[in-house]
């Protein structure tokens, strides 16, 4: 990581167009006005502008705003000044919500002018709606394409996770053009990519997008000035199983126990030890972070003790400082500097011992041990009383789903006996609602029934000894590991300096969806893969333009064609990030990770499971 | 001689000469002609014959109109159906009005097809409309009309036609015996003469008497005419006197008799340097200060001011009167000892190889760059190609002869004398002169090209001219396109091709313009042939709306990936189908149904389910059933809704997802009784959570009942019981519970409870029935890893030591050595 950034895309040039894009729109209207936020929308906008921006006073010495509300859905109506801008994203919700503010003002008489900037751009159903409602005569609609917002620099975010359900659930197109224009944003800024890799249906549908839309705009393209050389654009429905498994890399475990939302990060009493929360943001800014990141979590703790035993040293120089000068010279350059990291090394330690303390009970290390049995395929008949002990227990919800769909993906479905009386039991501890949820699942193709899926020739013979047979049969997550070598044949992963992909899941698998960018990177097409790419849902395609150095080529190929932007439709987690930034360091690429939202399992099956209405 | 054609008028000279031999040569007798009317800028000649008016029969034939180019070419003809035309003339964007005395106005262009209508106002309509002018306003093409009420009404534009109303000349009676419109300080307003008082009107409602200065006894002001530039006046008086003065009547020029009783049929402007005036075959042409010349025509000929002279059609020719510009008299006049002049003569000498030509040069040597200056200028204002190129030459040599001259001017007039001899070639016949050029541009020069349909010049001199192609080649290609399908006679396939062809993928070219014109002539196959090679589908999609074109419309959109014109289009078929019809037709696009089904999902649910139904989808519309169950209040409504969910599964045949529902409803029922008899919510509690609910409140019996109601595996019901009796701290039930009968959980599921609530005690009791081969395991739960170590020992089992080694932390060192010890002891009795 810790390389030169001399030809890596400089990703903040993102947050500055959008800061100062929603600056001069913001100043476009003329006089007082107060802002409105979505609560969806309001990390994201810190991350690019924050509060303190958007109340400061610009040059003509005028606020951009002067109040900012925060949207809530229950609240009919709020207070303010005369003109009121929304910056929200094109829901009908949010539509109705707005709708009924203003018709609230309006039957109490009070005149207001009002402005929805819709992020990152505006939808004719939403416009619709208002129309329904009657108040599109009141109100003027503004865009603001704030698509991408750099977590890190090398992570870029829509923040959009509604996209995984709307698009693989509802097969809703709508955000595929908000990728599309990310894309083309990009590469207005970094050039034009030249090879180009989809695997999945999404990334041909946003690559035929993308490519429809940059048509009209220029005319053979110039590949001379790019500063990434390769797009690797991937479906969340090609691999359900890396999300789905537990996170153990130290990024990884503090969003799957805390929960980093873009990119900040929120400890409670329990690792801060005070009574307020602490809100923190992570990033590769803060160093002691940026080391441990993306280790495996057992050594994690070894390096922050290391880490505060040499803080400690350096802290202990003071009492050793002589004269003044030396003193002065100490506080003044040393010890805001000690302090921070001081402070950041504390609340580091305090989070490992909360993840330590949930981890090391026994329940998660059987849920892991199952977890993993169930990747190598062994053991089947346990892992099933396990998963029904869970259920019976009434342990989480979504950690016994997540282990359900784990059994159902690597078995190519569950045998349907099994299946029905899973099923029945499920909802019998979480109510009859998940019977929704399980139809979800298998319109996804996470959980299915091993009866609908294979196609036995032979149905006529005893269901029985069919479905035993089809359990014993490869399925095509096997064939997968086998082919792509996802789980590694030792047992002996080195997680401390390691060698393989797979130590971000303890040696246990591979992330397939970062084995598949691998595979892309070196062959430079999907041609040959066959064996392995009839069993990616959607296909896949590769533009190659600009081949890398293999013989004849001269080597006069821009360095750029070692960086390498992965965009995964539908999310991606940070474990996955962590294994593309390992295959970098290994094989001399430099990734750029963007996403349509950070995922965990645990998030992923929350945008699928069914609530009931209130 | 270059002088020849050269007439002296005072100090200046006028020069007349031919632009044209009239294509239109015994075919066309301008006498027979009610009406010719001709456009500025080399425009193109409209003849209105009217056999009904000039024949000595009585015919009853109708008025015809014909277009000529102005080298005699007919290129439009049309037989005269609507009213009584007062006027013809022409707009500045070569448009040919077509007044009528009820005031109506016709707008054609110059092949004669019809392009619009519009009204001069009621009241011209009423009183009928006995005189018309077409003027030049600062906002383009003017009309005024003068009513048989004596009013005049103005519209300053034809292309935005508001009608104003002049102010009221005082006791006009009868007709003004003369009228013109005149535009000065942006503003038209009317002279009008009564008799031989003068009146300017204006729109505000005001009008000023004027009387110009003149000597001659007036009764009348029987014509006048205005200069181009409007700066000039001529009027014409009953006695033969010609004024000329200023246009707003402060200066006299002069006063010159023509001892003609007789009015001119013609008053006209040459430039501003000289009044026209034409009796039948005579042209007089009068100077400022009284010169005159004299010419005599063997035909009829109509006048056409231009900028820079006048335009004579007559019936085999077409002459230009202009003024000898001062730059061409410098060079050409006879003894002339300008440098220009000097110039010239010296590339003469040097053409034929004498040595005069040095004598010329050296005389002029300090004045070289002026020199060249005027044989470019010159060569500009002459219409011959042999003069041009002897002028130029003259300017090349010159050049020679000069180390730093910029010869972008050069350059420049090549160019544009290149262009302008092939716009005033025949076939084209568009006779401008350098000056008008000037004014007109070279964009609207090409534009006039492409009315004229000669797109290929076009294109040539765009290219020639280096004219970015956005606003050069690709707008005139589009202009062809759209005029390619306006040919009826032409296969639609063959146009489409064609226009594909020639168009290609042109930036700026935009098919969805093209199509939308072949929309407009009503050819809609066509426009959906072209559309297919407009790239953009936002912009496919309306045009195919326009036509109704909504399937088609609803696949581009959903080709464009563009969601927003789906929702559009969808939402239109919508409000334009019956439902039935609506449904049916976005079936079979899957894409486009999703979107819908989205639609409905958030904003009418009821719809959602007919549309499962509709599809036969069960599963999704009992699934829609659900959800609405849950927003149901009432118990009834919901096992109704629920019901009704079971008859779509049934329907289905989903046998499991039944007997699902079956029991949830059943499931709420209890939940609903045991609501009212405990006085506690239980509604929307999971079947397991009911059962716990009620152990932990110690209703043992109705959770039984609840276990074989629904048939509740033991395991299950065990864990139930046991979590929830440790949750109510009912140890001694639980107690009791453990020694029921052998518990399907086995006794590690009682420590594990009693660990959880922190009871260690409690669950010490129950270490003793726990199996061997799990007593490690829960030790280490209850957090006893001392026993547990022991324990392992006394099993002699070296795996559970190390597990319990690993659950050991930093306070456990002693732990931590014993075990060590006991490993090794282990090792050594093996």
């Amino acid at each position: 990581m810790a390389g030169s950034t001399t030809n890596f895309p400089n990703v903040q040039r993102i947050r500055d167009m959008v800061r100062n894009d929603l600056a001069s729109l913001l100043d476009s209207f003329k006089g007082k006005k107060d802002l409105v936020l979505d609560t969806e929308l309001m990390k994201p906008l810190d991350r690019v502008a924050g509060a303190t921006m958007l109340k400061q006073r610009n040059l003509l010495k005028q606020r951009h705003v002067d109040k900012i509300f925060k949207l809530d859905p229950t609240q009919k109506s709020i207070h303010g000044c005369e003109q009121r801008v929304y910056l929200v994203r094109p829901q009908m919700t949010t539509m109705k919500v707005i709708a009924d503010h203003v018709n609230s003002d309006r039957s109490s008489n009070i005149k207001r002018e009002y402005r929805i900037i819709m992020v990152p751009r505006k939808l004719h159903v939403c416009e619709m709606i208002l129309e329904h409602e009657g108040v599109m005569g009141y109100i003027t609609i503004h865009e603001l394409q704030m698509d991408l917002i750099p977590l890190d620099r090398d992570i870029l975010s829509l923040e959009l996770p509604q996209f995984f359900r709307s698009f693989y659930l509802d097969s809703d197109h709508t955000w595929i053009q908000t990728i599309a224009k990310s894309l083309i944003n990009i590469q207005a800024l970094c050039g034009i990519i030249p090879n180009v890799y989809g695997i999945g249906k999404g990334s041909k549908m946003v690559n035929d997008l993308m490519k429809n839309i940059l048509g009209e705009k220029l005319s053979g393209p110039d590949y001379s000035k790019c500063d990434i050389g390769n797009l690797i654009l991937i479906d969340r429905d090609i691999d359900f199983v890396t999300p789905l498994c537990s996170q153990l890399t130290y990024e990884g475990l503090l969003d799957d126990t805390f929960g980093i939302s873009c990119g900040y990060i929120e400890f409670g009493k329990d690792v801060t030890g005070k009574d307020q929360s602490t809100k923190l943001l992570l990033s590769s800014e803060d160093q002691i972070f940026d080391e441990v990141r993306n280790r495996h979590f057992s050594n994690v703790f070894e390096y922050l003790s290391s880490k505060a035993k040499s803080l400690q040293t350096e802290f202990d120089q003071r009492h050793g400082l002589e004269s003044v000068g030396d003193t002065k010279d100490f506080v003044a350059t040393k010890l805001r500097g000690l302090k921070a990291q001081k402070a950041a090394l504390s609340h580091h330690i305090g989070a490992c011992e909360v993840i330590l303390g949930k981890k090391t009970k026994g329940e998660f290390e059987e849920y892991l041990q199952t977890e993993h049995s169930l990747l190598e395929g062994t053991a089947l008949r346990e892992n099933m009383t396990f998963i029904e002990e869970l259920i019976n227990k009434q342990s989480s919800m979504i950690q016994t789903l997540k282990l359900l769909c784990l059994l159902s993906l690597t078995l190519d479905g569950i045998p349907a006996r099994d299946y029905k009386s899973l099923k029945k039991q499920y909802c019998q501890s979480h109510g009859f609602e998940q019977m929704l949820t399980f139809y979800n699942l298998s319109k996804l193709g996470m959980i299915t029934d091993q009866e609908l899926t294979t196609i036995q020739p032979a149905t006529s013979l005893g269901k029985v000894t069919s479905s035993m047979a089809a359990m014993t049969k490869h399925s095509s997550f096997k064939s997968l590991c086998r082919r792509l070598a996802l789980i590694p044949k030792t047992d002996d992963i080195n997680l401390k300096s390691p060698t393989d992909m797979s130590y971000v899941f303890s040696g246990a698998y591979s992330p397939l969806s970062c084995k598949l960018v691998e595979q892309a990177l070196t062959r430079e097409t999907f041609i040959g893969m066959e064996e392995i790419t009839k069993h990616l849902p959607g296909g896949v395609f590769a533009e190659v333009n600009a081949k890398q150095s293999k013989g004849k080529m001269p080597s006069s190929l821009p360095p750029s064609s070692k960086v390498v932007l992965v965009y995964f439709l539908g999310g991606c987690t940070y474990s996955e990030i962590s294994a593309l930034r390992f295959l970098g360091r290994l094989k001399g690429y430099r990734f750029l990770v963007a996403t349509t939202s950070i995922i965990t399992g645990t998030s992923l099956l929350e945008q699928v499971v069914e609530k009931p209405p209130i | 001689m270059a002088t020849a054609d050269w007439n002296p008028l005072g100090d200046v000279y006028l020069r007349k000469t031919e632009l044209y031999s009239m294509g239109w040569a015994d075919i066309v007798d301008l006498n027979k002609f009610v009406a010719v009317a001709s456009c500025q800028y080399g425009g193109p000649i409209a003849l209105l014959r009217d056999d009904a008016q000039t024949a000595r029969v009585q015919v009853s034939t109708k008025p015809v109109i014909t277009t000529y180019t102005a080298a005699g070419y007919q290129i439009g003809q049309m037989r005269w159906n609507s009213g009584q035309i007062v006027k013809m003339g022409w707009t500045v964007t070569e448009d040919l009005l077509c007044v009528q005395d009820d005031g109506v106005v016709l707008v054609y262009d110059f092949f004669l097809n019809f392009k619009r209508t519009f009204g001069l106002g009621q009241e011209a309509k009423d009183v009928k409309v006995i005189d018309c002018q077409i003027f030049n306003s600062f906002q383009g093409t003017g009309i005024a009309i003068l009513t048989s009420t004596f009013r005049i009404f103005i519209i300053n534009s034809v292309d935005d036609p508001r009608i104003r109303r002049l102010a009221e000349v005082p006791g006009l009676q009868t007709e003004p015996s003369s009228w013109t419109i005149i535009n000065l300080d942006r503003q038209s307003r009317a002279l009008v003469a009564k008799g031989k008082e003068l009146y300017l009107i204006d729109h505000g409602g005001q009008f000023q008497y004027q009387s110009p200065q003149i000597s001659a006894e007036v009764n009348e002001y029987v014509m006048m005419s205005v200069s181009y530039s409007n700066k000039y006046l001529a009027m014409f008086t009953d006695s033969g006197v010609i004024w000329i003065g200023s246009s707003d009547l402060q200066k006299c020029y002069c006063e010159f008799n023509t001892k003609s009783p007789q009015c001119p049929q013609q008053l006209a402007w040459c430039g501003s340097g000289a009044v026209v005036a034409m009796w039948d075959k005579i042209m007089l042409v009068v100077g400022p200060d009284k010169d005159w010349i004299k010419f005599q025509f063997d035909s009829p000929v109509h006048l056409t001011q231009e900028d820079d002279g006048l335009r004579i059609i007559q019936n085999y020719q077409h002459e230009f009167l202009h003024k000898v510009p001062d730059v061409t008299e410098k060079i050409f006049k006879i003894g002339s000892m300008e440098p220009g002049a000097m110039l010239y003569e010296a590339n003469r000498e040097f053409m034929k190889g004498s040595q005069k030509a040095d004598e010329y040069v050296r005389m002029i040597k300090d004045k070289l760059d002026i020199a060249v200056d005027q044989c470019i200028q010159a060569s500009g204002h002459e219409l011959e190609p042999t003069k041009q190129k002897q002028l130029l030459r003259a300017a090349s040599f010159g050049k020679c002869f000069l180390t730093d001259y910029n010869p972008q001017a050069f350059v420049d007039m090549c160019q544009m004398l290149r262009v302008l001899n092939q716009v005033r070639n025949h076939a084209i016949g568009i006779p401008l002169t350098y000056t008008q050029l000037e004014k007109l541009t070279t964009t609207v020069l090409i534009d006039r090209l492409v009315l004229r349909k000669f797109f290929a010049y076009a294109i040539k001199i765009s290219q020639y001219l280096k004219i970015p192609e956005a606003e050069g080649s690709s707008r005139i290609l589009a202009h062809w396109a759209c005029y390619k399908v306006k040919q009826k006679n032409q296969d639609d396939e063959v146009i489409a091709r064609a226009i594909a062809q020639k168009l290609g993928d042109t930036p700026g070219v935009s098919y969805s313009e093209v199509a939308n014109e072949a929309l407009e002539c009503g050819r809609e196959e066509l426009a959906i042939r072209l559309l297919d090679y407009e790239p953009r589908a936002a912009h496919q999609v309306p045009l195919l709306m326009k036509m109704h074109k909504d399937q088609i419309a609803l696949s581009k959109a959903i080709e464009s990936g563009d969601t927003d014109l789906v929702y559009t289009v969808l939402l239109r078929l919508k409000e334009s189908m019956t439902q039935g019809d609506f449904l049916m037709s976005i079936r079979s696009m899957p894409i486009s149904y999703s979107l819908f089904l989205q639609y409905c999902r958030q904003q009418n649910p009821k719809l959602l389910e007919d549309l499962y139904y509709q599809e036969d989808n069960f599963i999704e519309e009992g699934n829609c059933k659900v959800m609405r169950s849950f927003i149901d209040e009432r118990l009834d409504d919901r096992t109704e809704t629920l019901n009704q969910a079971i008859k779509c599964y049934q329907k289905g045949r989903h046998d499991f997802v039944i007997k699902q529902t079956e029991d949830q409803i059943k499931l709420l029922k209890y939940q609903r009784r045991l609501e009212e008899e405990f006085n506690r919510p239980y509604m929307d509690l999971s079947l397991h959570q009911t059962i716990y609910r009620l152990t932990v409140e110690n209703n043992f019996k109705v959770s039984e009942q609840l276990r074989k109601e629904f048939k509740i595996p033991d395991r299950r019901y065990w864990w139930i019981k046991i979590q929830a009796l440790a949750e109510a701290g009912e140890w001694v039930e639980l107690d009791k519970f453990s020694r029921n009968k052998k518990p399907p959980v086995g006794m590690e599921a009682f420590v594990e409870v009693c660990a959880k609530h922190h009871n260690v005690n409690e669950a010490m009791k129950y270490m003793s029935r726990v199996s061997p081969e799990q007593k490690v395991r829960c030790l280490v739960k209850v957090g006893n890893k001392k026993a547990a170590a022991d324990t392992a020992f006394e099993n002699r089992n070296e795996e559970e030591l190390n597990f319990v080694l690993s659950k050991c932390g930093h306070s456990d060192r002693q732990l931590v050595e014993s075990i060590k010890s006991m490993k090794q002891q282990l090792g050594l009795k093996r």
